[in-house]
């Protein structure tokens, strides 16, 4: 084949998909798709327990990327919610002998308080101020779960029973597990692909855009970016929550700052702003820490040599560097 | 630029869909598999050394048990516990891996503990120090082999007590291992007529401790101990020495101290130290001989009492393995309790009900630089903890294993 | 647990002047991060890194040539300021004019390449680096015993800051700093080579990391991981000082010191994240922290 002839195969391929992506039944179709595709994930040689790690930290960075991408605030904070919705949900299931689904819930709620709280602290606050007062408020976080008795300090919590799901279905069988964690995925990407696409999501972007704009058309920016911080910390507590169940336990890792600096780490790596980009960036961060693992030493090497590459290089990410170049071709 | 990109995402791409191996279980073979930190904190204690001294236990057993083959697997736990329970979770479902080696940072070996028990696999924990895991946590698949922080509390207090240290002042790392060792410490001081006079808590990776120090000075205490590990211990060892608190007739006693941190430290400013410590790698010509050769391999290096446990830890497993020709977890760990250990490392060991390999443990005193005979010659052996007064009494046991 | 009333004044004085030492890093490194913040409008999160590469520099130095402490407080700089000069002109340089988000994700990587290396080379346990002999020893005040060494640090750590201050604010080359931040449209105008100004500010700020981590090898064990920690709660100087505010981020370096050095007195446990709570209070109370102005 030679290249003109590849090329114009790619141009044409590359306009239609650029046009199909703009169409809304496309969107759910390719939703049916991708919901069938992880469905089936497991039974294509994947292993259950990296998948589900994976669909946690794409809610995760799901929810992140509803506040950095669509509108415009960098939280340094994120850990905390991951990491207390975690904490919360492996102790009352634990010690309080809460099933799975209200385990989970019970961590949303708090991440979604917690959420409440911290975004109503900082929300005046603008830019690198925003990220640091919401560092500082997370690090109070991870202060009180150092010392607070019921989080067993640097041990976590171990050995949190995956328990029966509604009291009937049981979690302790992988495949179980797994349709389970993908249903609270889809929930939570639902929720946020609702929020982009509604009528909030649309002031949120306009927000983004162009603040003052929108405060002279009348709406309270203040009210709208506080439900947005909440909103996005109460998923982010939801995917902490089910990463407790899954992995059995809840650590400081989860409420440290270099948490939150992961989860930045994903969005940007997968395309800020863009829907699908977090899924790809937790992708390449797990799929780095889980199999990488064997390099030894040389882990943060090659993850430092990827990072500044991809900023010198090809800084929209991966999904956002994929749309730019199907919209060159066409 | 965009050759770059596609490049790039292209190799992620394949990164990503190469990785899963489908699983090719054959029971041919033994897998081990080395998990610790090869990248934070405890790289140098143990990490790449652990994976090379397993690598000597094997090469030693002949590279195969009853004519399977022995295969070493490694990975790096970041101190993750996900990281860790992930990596554990897929050897075992997919590689088909029979023993997980090592495992330091406590809040990782209890979440692989759990893995384990579930699935039946052995664990043999050196790095670890947590005695939860013959404790409440404690399963009948998992053996606790070189060290755990009662030991060396044990260790240190009770000669330094009988030394005539009797005041303490605890300099303490604020999380679970440093106020368990700070317990442990303060147990075995008050028992043997001492007294704690103060404590103070310290934030993890403290890097100024002059602070602290003072006011351990300003206590009149006779000994300060310190209750953390790693940069902690030996930044606060460092400042010491410069505050002169050793020349003002106050003494150190570092509660856990490996020899690769007092490598880092020097002799000049970590000699008259006391610590305890499992292995004393010159006591004799067999653990030299390990020690040498371990040194080799890891250009010169010498093992510290993790890398000396994991290679006996793996020599005895694979005996025990051999013995019953069965790789199961539990059947492969109740082996090595019915059989002594009998290496250099632990010349009259046991594994015990509750999963604990209880040995000798050495209190020594860091040698001055004249007294050293070039690198790595650092300690004096002052008094020798029989293994039963070393570790908790079974009585005392909350194990569930125990009767 | 010591009690709050039941501390001599005495002992409360060398508590702050402990404090006053760790402020002196604190400052030296909070001043570099505040210049370029100010200037290249890049937060620098390879600081750190290369606080921890100039201690490095200055034991090789040590063990591999022979150079003592008092040439390696020059050298060692020197050698970090070229290592950020050309970090600056490969890399950083084309990110300037997009979101500082971009700047923070390359110099973490950078950062974690560095640590990683380095780790790679020397292990995690560190080595020690001697106190120089002319500083060896220590005075006692009465109050407390001060080692020579420290008195030294504080001295050099605050005539470095003020030297770096009159630079900037006093001397021709400062002024031309300052108007390319205010407009760099402008001073480009006059003829001045605003990119070269930028990276001498880089490698200068970046110098300073070096220097302190020279002045640190000696009293923390030299470890490749001796920066990671020490950067996230300089940031949070740079912060409540307000950010790019030169001043500001030298008292503020300080001033946290001597708090955190009372803190642990009162409340060891909390002194790690004392500089946090202060941020919080400070940025709700003063949005631009203590010294800033809004920034247009």
């Amino acid at each position: 084949m030679t290249a003109a002839k590849e090329n114009t195969q790619t141009m044409s391929t590359g306009q239609k998909i650029s046009n199909a992506l703009s169409d809304r039944r496309v969107h759910l179709a390719g939703f049916g798709v991708g919901i069938l595709l992880i469905a089936i994930a497991p039974y294509l040689g994947l292993y259950p327990i990296y998948l589900m790690k994976l669909l946690c930290f794409a809610l995760f960075a799901f929810a992140f990327n509803l506040l950095l991408g669509f509108v415009g605030l960098l939280s340094f904070g994120h850990a905390a919610f991951f990491g207390m919705a975690s904490y919360i949900s492996a102790h009352t299931i634990k010690v309080w002998g809460f099933t799975p689904e209200l385990g989970v819930a019970a961590g949303t709620l708090v991440a979604c308080v917690l959420g409440l709280a911290f975004g109503s602290l900082a929300i005046r606050q603008r830019g690198i101020y925003f990220a640091m007062i919401t560092l500082a408020l997370a690090q109070m976080v991870y202060f009180f779960a150092l010392q607070a008795p019921f989080t067993h300090g640097e041990d976590g919590i171990q050995g949190v029973p995956r328990g029966e799901l509604f009291g009937f279905i049981d979690l302790s069988q992988t495949m179980n597990l797994y349709y389970f964690v993908m249903a609270v995925f889809i929930l939570g990407f639902f929720i946020i692909y609702r929020a982009i696409h509604s009528p909030f999501g649309q002031i949120l972007k306009a927000v983004r855009e162009n603040e003052s704009r929108v405060t002279s058309l009348g709406y309270n920016v203040t009210a709208l970016k506080v439900g947005a911080f909440t909103l996005s910390a109460t998923i982010t507590g939801l995917a902490g929550a089910t990463k407790a169940v899954v992995f059995q336990s809840a650590t400081l890792t989860d409420v440290h700052w270099s948490m939150s600096g992961e989860v930045v780490l994903m969005t940007l790596l997968g395309g800020m702003g863009t829907v699908l980009g977090p899924l790809f960036g937790a992708g390449i961060i797990v799929t780095l820490q889980d199999y990488l693992a064997g390099m030894g030493s040389w882990v943060t090497v090659i993850t430092g040599t990827i990072f500044v590459v991809c900023v010198l290089t090809f800084r929209r990410g991966v999904v956002g560097e994929l749309t730019r170049m199907l919209r060159i071709h066409s | 630029m965009k050759r770059t990109t596609t490049a790039t995402f292209g190799a992620l791409a394949a990164l990503t869909l190469a990785l899963p191996a489908q699983a090719e279980i054959s029971d041919d073979v033994l897998k081990i598999g080395v998990l610790n930190d090869q990248s934070g904190l405890y790289t140098d204690l143990a990490g790449p050394g652990s994976v090379e001294a397993a690598r000597m236990a094997v090469e030693d057993f002949g590279g195969t048990v009853n004519d399977k083959e022995i295969e070493i697997l490694s990975a790096d736990h970041q101190n993750k516990p996900d990281v860790g329970s992930s990596i554990v979770r897929e050897w075992i479902d997919e590689e088909g891996v029979d023993v997980i080696v090592d495992v330091p940072t406590s809040s990782v070996a209890l979440a692989v503990n759990e893995i384990t028990r579930e699935k039946d696999t052995a664990l043999l924990v050196n790095g670890g120090g947590t005695t939860r895991l013959t404790n409440d946590d404690c399963s009948p698949t998992t053996v606790h082999y070189a060290y755990d922080t009662f030991s060396l509390a044990k260790g240190t207090g009770q000669a330094i007590v009988q030394e005539g240290g009797d005041s303490w002042f605890f300099i303490t790392a604020d999380y679970a291992f440093g106020h368990s060792l700070e317990q442990d410490t303060a147990a075995v001081v008050e028992e043997n007529g001492g007294e704690v006079l103060d404590t103070i808590r310290h934030p993890l990776d403290t890097s100024d401790f002059s602070s602290y120090l003072l006011q351990a000075q300003g206590s009149g205490a006779k000994v300060i101990g310190l209750a953390n590990a790693g940069s902690d211990t030996t930044n606060a060892i460092k400042q010491a020495n410069e505050f002169g608190i050793v020349q003002g007739g106050q003494s150190l006693a570092a509660l856990l101290m490996f020899i690769t941190d007092v490598h880092a430290l020097g002799l000049e400013t970590a000699q008259g130290l006391q610590l305890t410590t499992g292995f004393l790698w010159n006591m004799n010509d067999d653990t030299k001989a390990f020690a040498e050769r371990f040194a080799e391999r890891r250009d010169g290096q010498y093992p510290t009492m993790v890398h000396a446990g994991v290679y006996s830890s793996v020599s005895h497993y694979l005996k025990a393995v051999a013995e019953i020709d069965d790789d199961g977890g539990e059947a492969a760990v109740s082996q090595m309790k019915q059989m002594p250990v009998d290496d250099f490392f632990a010349p009259n060991g046991e594994v015990r009900e509750d999963g604990r390999m209880v040995h000798d443990m050495y209190l020594v005193e860091v040698k001055s630089p004249d007294e050293s005979e070039g690198d790595w010659d650092y300690y004096n052996l002052v008094a020798t903890i029989p293994g039963d007064e070393a570790y908790k009494p079974l009585s005392d046991s909350t194990c569930s294993l125990v009767n | 647990m010591t009690e709050l009333l039941g501390i001599p004044p005495q002992v409360l004085f060398g508590q702050v002047m402990l404090g006053l030492i760790n402020g002196s890093f604190y400052a030296l490194l909070s001043l570099g991060l505040a210049v370029i913040f100010g200037m290249l409008n890049v937060i620098n999160f390879a600081h750190g890194a290369l606080y921890m590469v100039g201690a490095f520099v200055a034991w090789m130095m040590l063990n591999y040539l022979g150079i003592g402490y008092w040439p390696a407080l020059i050298l060692a700089p020197l050698v970090v300021g070229a290592l950020g000069v050309v970090l600056e002109r490969t890399m950083l340089a084309r990110l300037y004019h997009l979101d500082h988000l971009y700047g923070l994700l390359l110099t973490f990587g950078l950062a974690l390449i560095i640590e990683g290396l380095f780790r790679n080379a020397y292990g995690v346990s560190g080595t020690p680096y001697p106190i120089p002999e002319a500083l060896a020893g220590g005075q006692n005040l009465g109050f407390m015993f001060l080692p020579n060494y420290r008195a030294w640090v504080v001295v050099a750590a605050i005539v470095v800051c003020f030297g770096t201050w009159f630079l900037i604010e006093r001397t021709r080359i400062g002024s031309y700093l300052r108007a390319a931040v205010e407009n760099q449209e402008l001073v480009r105008a006059f003829g001045i080579n605003v990119p070269l100004l930028m990276t001498l500010a880089y490698g200068g700020a970046v110098a300073l990391a070096g220097f302190a981590g020279v002045m640190a090898a000696p009293i923390y064990q030299v470890s490749p991981l001796m920066g990671q920690d020490i950067i996230i709660k300089v940031f949070a100087i740079v912060v409540i000082g307000g950010l790019g505010s030169i001043f500001g981020s030298m008292v503020t370096g300080l001033g946290v010191g001597v708090i955190e050095g009372l803190t642990k007195v009162f409340y060891p446990e909390a002194s790690s994240v004392v500089v946090f709570v202060l941020m919080a209070i400070v940025l709700l109370v003063r949005p631009h922290g203590l010294f800033g102005r809004p920034r247009t």
